[in-house]
């Protein structure tokens, strides 16, 4: 069969099985199992409205726990044996989470995370506020912006091989393709650096892609909160005296702190999975591994399925108390 | 504490222009209100004397100093906005220490001025409040007590009411009142489409219609001598009713017939070269009698209002025009479909002609 005519069977099947779905199974409670008549009539209706909600959340229910539960349980499973070569598998309680914490690699990974968990966020946030306020009033703001945000576009990967483009370095006597290059030896540099192999300042250079990636996100997000800030009470500030630097940090930014928290910690949680771009700029050599790329290596690489999953459950501890609280704020804004 | 010129002032926004034209002279201690249908620039006024949009067109002067290009803060001015314009992330105490923290003002002395401005405003108690933990009378209060404590020059008022309900307007009307008199070297001007408010609270009402100043005076000039056919109309409710018809008798007082057949008499004194002149007779509701006086309207009753203080009795209307609409005090029963004469004393009955008072 022609792929695009399979294409159009799946689409059919899938929507027309979801609506097939819901009339069924809701003509199922109102004609079959609770009718709205005989003595029961009244009680049938109370029935029937109390299974309904389970009915639309029953499919959201199942793909959740197939896809996000059962793979959580295993995986912790998973961390507490070892495989057998050959096959199989034995329990060894803790002695993958033991083997773990002992090895330099993992508190690399640990240290760097923990820096782009500062630097990532920080920086994107500031920078995405700064965008949404500066170009809200002017007429090209909207160009702007939508630049701001192409990145937001781009995959991981796509952006780690332009960024590794801008790193770039060629022998000396060969003329520089990467942009850091070329300027730095405009500026009076001595020598092309191979930038993403210097220790400890690497980090930085490839926390800047995810910066720039998460910029335009941050910044449409908070554009879309500063507009929603009462016109009156910058006015009210206007007439109170206050000069624009007053007005953005003690008018406009307390206005939209819960708006900035829940930015800050949806990009929290991108930076603590951060896996591809350091996959494929630097691999986690140089001292750039994270803790994403080191279940990667264990997993994958190594086929060390215990430790790779230890790394999994490590992650997974550090997202979910930010996730919680994200969510917390976030429905805290919305009420 | 100030005087307030504009001398021509006009605003525009880019060809469209919205006002023009302005000429008003404001005194010290005065409470100037502005009304006006909507849309006919009175806010957009009050924010060019606030300075939240630019003049384009003539002089603003405050206390003789022209301050077309002085930014809000330093044109000594405070204003009440019609959302209230609270901080939201601010306590009571600091929504009114804001303007004053800005100034740089010692501590002592603004807690001394938000000290003040609670004990007059009623508002100590909630001084380490949220805006959102209060009621939309206490709102209001906090931001008329955002001016106070600033002590303006003039204070500016945008329909501070409007977003109140009905029985709480009163209050705070009343409030507002109380609070005016108690400082009374403080000048304010104050928007509304409420005439009660206007005619309550105003030492000066001006009336702003087609881009300009349609009348200026004291509510009860207003009331009693309306300079024009718009103004009669606006104030007073029900309308001033307007009836066409012709001068056929002048002197010291002008008898005019009536496109209805009526007569009607006015104490306006006319000369000869009046008679045969095609003029608006103008009566308000209130002032028509069913009495032996000078009749002036007979009609037939198409449907009454028993509002128990007042019967409102509305009288077919004349070959398309809004229905004549007469008051009576107290209950009247069993008028409807009757046909009934009208009377209204010489001295209440206004003459336009061309849109314009013939009242000297």
């Amino acid at each position: 069969m022609h792929p695009a005519l399979q294409g159009l069977l799946t689409i059919l099947i899938g929507v027309g099985g979801c609506v097939g779905y819901f009339y069924f199974s809701n003509q199922l409670i109102d004609k079959v199992l609770f009718p709205p008549r005989g003595p029961n009539a009244g009680r049938n209706i109370n029935r029937a409205n109390m299974v309904r909600p389970w009915l639309f959340l029953l499919p959201a229910l199942l793909a959740l726990g197939l896809y996000l539960a059962y793979p959580v349980l295993e995986t912790l499973r998973l961390s507490l044996t070892e495989r057998i070569p050959g096959g199989g598998s034995k329990w060894v309680g803790l002695d993958n989470y033991r083997q773990m914490v002992n090895e330099p690699k993992f508190w690399e990974a640990m240290r760097n995370n923990m820096m782009w968990l500062l630097v990532v966020p920080a920086l994107s946030t500031a920078f995405g506020l700064l965008a949404a306020q500066l170009t809200d009033r002017i007429s090209w703001g909207n160009i702007a912006k939508s630049l701001i945000f192409m990145p937001m576009a781009i995959s991981f990967v796509g952006a780690a091989v332009i960024w590794k483009l801008i790193y770039d370095t060629r022998p000396v006597d060969q003329e520089q393709i990467g942009v850091l290059n070329a300027i730095y030896l405009a500026l009076g540099g001595d020598q092309p650096m191979t930038w993403l192999t210097i220790p400890f300042w690497n980090n930085f250079f490839l926390m800047a892609v995810l910066v720039w990636i998460q910029t335009g996100f941050a910044m449409v997000i908070l554009s879309a909160a500063l507009r929603g800030i009462p016109e009156e009470t910058i006015e009210a500030a206007i007439v109170d005296g206050a000069n624009p630097f007053q007005i953005f940090f003690k008018i406009k930014v307390p206005q939209i702190a819960g708006t900035i928290v829940v930015v800050w910690t949806t990009i929290t949680i991108v930076v603590l999975k951060v896996f591809d771009i350091v996959f494929a700029m630097t691999n986690g050599q140089w001292q750039t591994q994270v803790l994403a790329n080191y279940m990667f290596d264990k997993l994958f690489r190594a086929n060390d399925w215990g430790v790779g999953s230890a790394a999994a459950m490590v992650i997974m501890l550090l997202v979910t108390p930010i996730l919680v609280w994200n969510v917390w704020n976030a429905r805290k804004e919305m009420r | 504490m100030a005087d307030l010129k504009l001398r021509n002032v006009g605003k525009s926004y880019g060809e469209v222009e919205v006002l023009k034209d302005i000429n008003l002279d404001i005194s010290t201690g005065e409470l100037i209100v502005f009304v006006g249908p909507s849309g006919c620039g009175k806010s957009t006024l009050l924010r060019m004397v606030a300075g939240l949009e630019r003049i384009s067109a003539g002089e603003l002067e405050i206390d003789g100093m022209v301050v077309n290009d002085v930014p809000p803060s330093q044109r000594g001015i405070a204003m009440v906005f019609q959302s209230y314009a609270l901080y939201p992330h601010m306590t009571v105490r600091d929504n009114m220490a804001f303007a004053l923290k800005i100034a740089k003002m010692p501590k002592d002395e603004i807690d001394a001025a938000i000290a003040r401005a609670a004990r007059i405003l009623q508002l100590e108690d909630y001084l380490d409040r949220l805006p959102k933990a209060l009621s939309g009378g206490q709102r209001q209060r906090v931001a008329i007590g955002r001016s106070i404590v600033r002590d303006p020059k003039v204070y500016l008022f945008d329909e501070p009411l409007s977003n109140l309900d009905a029985a709480l307007r009163v209050a705070t009307r009343i409030e507002i009142a109380q609070l005016k008199e108690s400082m009374p070297q403080s000048t304010m001007i104050y928007v509304t489409h409420d005439q009660v408010e206007a005619m309550t609270l105003a030492s000066r009402i001006v009336v702003l219609a087609n881009k300009g100043i349609a009348q200026v005076g004291t509510p009860l000039e207003l009331y009693e001598r309306p300079e024009n056919e718009f103004v009669a109309q606006f104030i007073g409710s029900p309308a001033m009713n307007l009836l066409d018809g012709r001068i056929v008798e002048t002197g010291a007082q002008t008898t005019i017939e009536l496109a209805t057949g009526n007569k009607a008499v006015s104490d306006i004194a006319t000369d000869a070269a009046q008679i045969g002149r095609p003029v608006r007779v103008g009566v308000r509701p209130e002032d028509m009698h069913r009495d032996a006086g000078t009749p002036v309207f007979t009609g037939q009753v198409n449907f009454t209002e028993l509002l128990g203080e007042v019967t409102q009795l509305y009288f077919d209307p004349q070959d398309g025009a809004q229905p004549v609409i007469a008051k009576l005090p107290g209950i009247v029963h069993g008028l409807r479909g009757q046909t009934v004469t009208l009377s209204a004393d010489p001295s209440k009955v206004h003459l336009f002609a061309d849109g314009q008072s013939l009242r000297a």
